[in-house]
């Protein structure tokens, strides 16, 4: 079965791991920027950063038949420097018309602090200005439930969002109702330890139903797994669940969020039941 | 919408993983008792946030795994005034509130 990989650092990763995401069906994949482990020092460093996710990663991933795609922001790990942020977010839009460029991202919190979110807000305002889609991290373990409702209330202070057109992702049991009952989309990461298990993302999927949800590896330079959606596709067949709701899962809903870019190619022959999935 | 297994099912595909993982937390609650220093691990919040998760998975009121994530989380609705590190913990620290 195809699918979309649609939280991935594939920058982080190797070639082995596109081609063995190739051969389990991965057709696309979307990168968010990220932080690299250690604070960049500069707004050049972060251009390169840019040039790299738009220029360098979608040929390495076309060498496997992988359509790749990007997202920029300043990382919320990074959000506590405002000086930095303001410099770095006045450089992203020359690069927004890239053909692989789908909106701000990943943009959010990570210790919920008040430069963090207004960093977050300033990214907020710069996607909704510039018509892109939005890609928000939830922050870590104690951090997400606080995290989660400070971001949908700085979201809800924008009058003119639409919900619809934006995915906050790593949401968890305590924090996934609060993120669909608001009409946002919402994406589950399977990570060996930190955030969903295979079977726990199932069971999220199962009480919550299969509209406006996604899951994604989120794998990078840490503990994770590039070929964690393949996985979740066999726990759901474990589980007894249809062919049709595990696609509606893995591929219709991720081509149903980013299709709104215009920037986004759906893959031959998906068209309709894409279509079927955004309402 | 329910899980598709039965009640039998589920015991079938599950049991195994899930013993497992309670010898796990059987052992490492063991090992903090073997500590080199022997100090008492109940002084660390940590330990004392997974005390209150294991007393959440026998109550017997459900929704368990929705409030063991709330047993670790932070209840505040401020935000930090600055940042004290990158890292979460893993469990809020009620000793060390928002900054």
């Amino acid at each position: 079965m195809r699918y979309i990989e649609p939280h991935a650092h594939m920058v982080s990763r190797t070639t082995d791991d596109y081609r063995q995401m190739a051969l389990s069906g991965c057709v696309a994949i979307s990168e968010p920027a990220f932080w690299a482990g250690w604070d960049r020092s500069t707004a050049d460093g972060f251009e390169d950063y840019f040039r790299q996710l738009t220029e360098f990663e979608p040929r390495r991933a076309a060498i496997y038949g992988i359509k790749h795609y990007a997202w920029l922001c300043l990382n919320p790990k990074e959000g506590e420097n405002r000086k930095l942020a303001r410099e770095v977010i006045e450089r992203i839009p020359k690069f927004l018309d890239r053909p692989n460029v789908l909106g701000i991202g990943e943009i959010g919190l990570n210790r919920n602090t008040l430069n963090e979110l207004e960093t977050f807000r300033d990214h907020v305002r710069l996607a909704l200005d510039h018509h892109q889609l939005i890609l928000i991290h939830t922050p870590h373990l104690e951090d997400k439930y606080k995290g989660t409702r400070l971001i949908i209330g700085a979201l809800l202070d924008f009058p003119e969002m639409d919900p619809s057109r934006v995915m906050i992702d790593h949401a968890e049991e305590h924090t996934a109702e609060m993120i669909l009952s608001n009409g946002f989309r919402t994406g589950l990461t399977l990570y060996p330890e930190t955030k969903v298990s295979l079977a726990r993302a199932v069971d999220i999927v199962e009480t919550h139903g299969f509209k406006r949800i996604y899951v994604n590896s989120a794998c990078d330079w840490g503990h994770s797994n590039p070929a964690a959606v393949p996985q979740f596709m066999m726990e759901m067949r474990r589980r007894g669940h249809s062919e049709e709701a595990i696609r509606r899962v893995v591929f219709e809903n991720p081509i149903a969020f980013l299709s709104q870019s215009p920037h986004f190619a759906v893959p031959a022959g998906a068209e309709e039941s894409v279509a079927a999935a955004a309402v | 919408m329910k899980c598709p297994m039965t009640t039998t099912r589920i015991v079938d595909e599950y049991f195994i993983e899930n013993r497992h993982r309670l010898l796990d937390i059987a052992a490492f609650l063991d090992r903090l008792e073997r500590s080199a220093d022997s100090q008492d691990a109940e002084a660390d919040f940590r330990i004392q946030a997974f005390r209150g998760a294991l007393q959440t998975l026998v109550d017997g009121r459900g929704e368990r795994v929705r409030r063991v994530h709330m047993v670790f989380s932070d209840p505040t609705a401020e935000p930090r005034a600055a940042l004290d590190r990158k890292a979460a913990y893993g469990a809020y620290n009620p000793g060390k509130a928002a900054l």
